[in-house]
């Protein structure tokens, strides 16, 4: 007994936990990204709108102011300061300078630093106890004394600004709530697909039955080349040295059987002139294990036959029925020696794909054990039905059947029942057969019959 | 009612004995609720003791045990007070709203949200410092004696012709507010001037008649019961509502636009017990809005049939423009200019 135990490997990780570990990673990191970028827009957009009501706000400052009479008139707008307040409540602050004189508002309001060309300047700065962003523009008016320059300072509170962020961030954070969920179930989607070649690999390959060695030729993903090139290597050496050992059986099994024959002939030769019946049981005995020897060549050499076309199966389109009875024809002779009748039952045609060669072989050991196993005269019965989608061929003996309790290692290689001591046989009989049935992707049992006689079933998917 | 009422109108003097050290003139004080230790709410208010004592009465009836001070004082006053934090109160309420707004504006007031402030319309509160509890219209009053059968004036336009038709009549017996001295009537006629051209052609008119101008609405209302004034411009129309005389009064809101003054509540921010503030700026509100509300005033003051368009100030930094010192030195040039032209 050498099926190999199927041997697992310590698993260490899972490339389908990593893969959605750094998917969610990747995920929450935009998410949070995206949350402050959303963010940092929002203040940048609720920042630079404030400046321009501010901008706007003291250019009509501004713009109100007239030099008359040796005096600077400001006649400040009412919606000057109210346009602050229009969207939010918010604290304002102003203050107006001529050059340094300070002329009316809020005298100690920080100012922005004021521009060269005249541009609005911006400045953010705490005042009376609460932040503030401050504007500050200038503008120049002749006077009596020559260009002077009018400076208006406008602040106002951030109360509408930070309302707006409050709403954004809000909103953005149901958002990016919303974004990671879809993202999670986006890496768990992903990660399955990912994997989807290697589980469909690993399935065709645990699908194979235990001799089929042939090399994978389902495209793969590129990265997965590589490894199924190695594993195609691997079991194209593994084929090699399969096959190698197997010719070198069939070779040496052939050199064995013809001195064989020549010595049973000798042997024969001898007992029958030799009158000493010590001697004739000697040569009876020599001529048995001879006759053992020369049928385990003989089926050596038919296993590996059948390994060989295992590889390289001719799949046609066959009858079972009438593949059957070519079998029970061909067997006709030594049935007739033995005195066994054969009949074989089929109602329709059961059409399945298979190999003839491989076939006929099996059926030929199946009923070489019936015709060996059975006493002279049984009756030997082949029963073809098609039930759904398999065809199924029994074989029934109405002999003493299967010695009992060891059913199920018949079918290993060399192995044989109590009841085959004086019956020449090799044991691999049956092992052929189940080799052929893996093969087909057939079904064997093997049980005894109510009768008590041996009964083989095999079941085929039709064609 | 009056038995929480212990004292009103103590004079000056009193006061200054009394232990406030106050470098602002205080015009009355009273005290509400029991005598001795207990907790004490100070109020500062430019509300006659009269018309704001419900509001005091009422919370009082909820809160036993607890004593209100009242101390009257003009809307500068008030505003100087607070400003210069001398004296500390736990509520300052003016009708001064630009005075009350450079108040919030200038952090001199506490931020206070509560479910009371949250239910207030838009209109009624500001930045979470001020909250306006009264609407109270800038009303024209008219002695009916002296009118008889004559048409009272609905509009400015009709008060202009009025006088302008009988000049004799109306000479010197025509008052209304001296801006420079009132900060509500500074108010008022500033808000005028932004709603209408009509204000200044008012004054124009005034002016030329030797009007007099008072300090107070109630010296206005005071004047036309004793036939001083035939007409006052700009009165505080709640006050005349408020009497028990209002027989004797004609109150006409103009129908072409009416000014109507919130009489707004600020928390000091240096009140000695803000949480007491804050519960009794909520019991204001709760009793001036929603459901079961017993306003201190309605703001048609409850005329029938008027149809006036109420012209409500909004509360905001729009306020401090007209606080502006070039904005105001301009401003009572052109008024004095008009009002005072042959001086
Ligand atoms: N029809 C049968 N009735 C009873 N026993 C059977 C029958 N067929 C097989 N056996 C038992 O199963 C054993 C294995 O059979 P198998 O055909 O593999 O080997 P074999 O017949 O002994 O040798 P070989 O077929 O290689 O010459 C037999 O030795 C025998 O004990
Ligand atoms: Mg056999």
């Amino acid at each position: 007994m050498n099926r190999t135990k199927e041997s697992v490997p310590p698993s260490k990780g899972s490339i389908r936990r990593r893969l959605l570990l750094s998917l969610l990673l990747g995920a929450s990191v935009l998410t949070v990204g995206v949350y402050f970028m959303i963010l940092s827009v929002a203040r940048q957009v609720a920042q630079e709108s404030q400046d321009n009501v501010l901008s706007a706000s003291a250019i009509s400052i501004l713009d109100s102011a007239r030099y008359a009479g040796g005096e600077i008139i400001v006649d400040l707008p009412y919606s000057a300061l109210s346009m602050l307040d229009s969207v939010s409540d918010e604290r304002v602050f102003y203050a107006i300078r001529m050059e340094d004189e300070f002329l009316s508002g809020y005298r100690d309001l920080p100012e922005a630093r004021p521009d060269a060309d005249g541009r609005i300047t911006f400045r953010s700065r705490p005042f009376l106890g609460e932040d503030v962003r401050i504007a500050t523009l200038r503008r120049p008016l002749s006077t009596d004394v020559g260009r002077q320059f009018l400076q208006v300072s406008v602040a106002q509170t951030l109360t509408g600004q930070q309302q707006i962020v409050t709403r954004v961030s809000r909103t953005s954070f149901a958002v990016g709530v919303g974004v990671f969920a879809l993202l999670v179930l986006l890496a768990g989607v992903i990660a399955r697909s990912t994997i989807r070649p290697l589980d469909r690999l690993t399935a065709s390959v645990s699908r194979r039955g235990p001799e089929d060695l042939r090399s994978v030729t389902a495209p793969v993903p590129s990265e997965m080349v590589p490894l199924v090139a190695s594993l195609n290597r691997l079991m194209g050496r593994l084929k090699t040295s399969l096959e190698r050992s197997e010719d070198f059986i069939a070779e040496a099994a052939h050199r064995v059987r013809t001195p064989l024959a020549i010595v049973r002939t000798k042997a024969e030769i001898i007992g029958r002139k030799s009158q000493d019946p010590h001697t004739r049981a000697a040569i009876d005995e020599m001529i048995h294990a001879i006759d053992e020897s020369s049928r385990t060549a003989g089926q050596l050499l038919d296993h590996a036959m059948v390994t060989f076309r295992l590889d390289n199966l001719s799949m046609e389109r066959i009858d079972l029925a009438q593949l059957t009875m070519n079998a029970v024809e061909r067997a006709h002779p030594l049935s007739e020696i033995k005195g066994v009748s054969i009949t074989t039952h089929s109602s329709a045609p059961a059409w399945i794909h298979g190999d003839p060669i491989l076939l006929q072989n099996a059926l030929q050991n199946l009923l070489d054990n019936a015709m060996k196993y059975a006493p002279t005269g049984t009756h030997v019965k082949l029963d073809i039905v098609v039930a759904e989608d398999t065809a199924i061929l029994c074989i029934t003996d109405d002999g003493p059947g299967f010695p009992q309790p060891e059913f199920e290692i018949l079918t290993e290689r060399f192995s044989r029942g109590p009841n085959a001591k004086d019956i020449v046989g090799s044991g691999l009989g049956l092992t052929i057969v189940r080799e052929v049935m893996e093969a087909h992707r057939g079904e064997m049992e093997t049980k005894n019959s109510s009768g008590g006689g041996a009964c083989v079933r095999l079941s085929f998917p039709l064609a | 009612m009056r038995q929480t009422f212990l004292s009103v109108g103590l004079t000056l003097l009193l006061l200054c004995s009394a232990g406030i050290t106050s470098a602002f003139e205080i015009e009355d004080r009273a005290r509400f609720g029991p005598e001795g230790d207990g907790p004490v709410l100070r109020i500062i208010s430019t509300a006659d003791t009269g018309f704001f004592e419900p509001m005091i009465v009422s919370y009082l009836a909820e809160n036993p045990g607890l004593a209100v001070d009242y101390v009257v004082a003009s809307s500068t006053e008030l505003m100087q007070a607070i400003a210069n934090q001398e004296a500390p109160f736990d509520i300052a309420i003016s009708s001064a709203m630009d005075l009350q707004t450079k108040l919030a504006n200038d952090g001199r007031a506490l931020q206070h949200t509560s479910p009371a402030t949250r239910t207030l319309p838009d209109w009624a509160a500001w930045n979470n410092m001020l909250f306006a509890f009264t609407e109270e219209p800038a009303a024209i009053v008219a002695s009916r004696a002296a009118f008889a059968d004559r048409r009272f004036p609905q509009t400015r336009h009709e008060l202009i012709e009025v006088m302008r038709n009988e000049p004799e009549r109306f000479r010197g017996r025509v008052g209304t507010y001296d801006v420079r001295e009132s900060g509500l009537g500074y108010l008022f006629a500033t808000q005028d001037t932004r709603a209408s051209e009509t204000f200044w052609r008012l004054a124009e008119v005034l002016g030329a008649l030797d009007a007099k101008l008072y300090c107070c609405s109630s010296d206005m209302i005071e004047a036309v019961k004793s036939g001083e004034l035939l007409i006052a411009y700009n009165v505080l129309g709640s006050y005349v509502a408020n009497r028990k005389d209002i027989a004797e009064f004609e109150i006409i809101l103009p129908t072409d636009f009416t000014t109507v003054m919130l009489r707004t509540a600020l928390i000091p921010a240096n009140a000695p017990s803000p949480d007491l503030s804050r519960d009794f700026v909520d019991h204001m509100l709760t009793r001036s809005y929603g459901p079961d509300s017993k306003p201190l005033v309605d703001p048609r003051l409850g005329l029938p049939g008027t149809d006036t368009a109420l012209n409500r100030i909004e509360i905001g930094p729009g306020l401090m423009v007209f606080l502006d010192q070039l904005k105001r030195q301009a401003f009572l040039n052109e008024w004095e200019n008009a009002i005072l032209q042959d001086e």
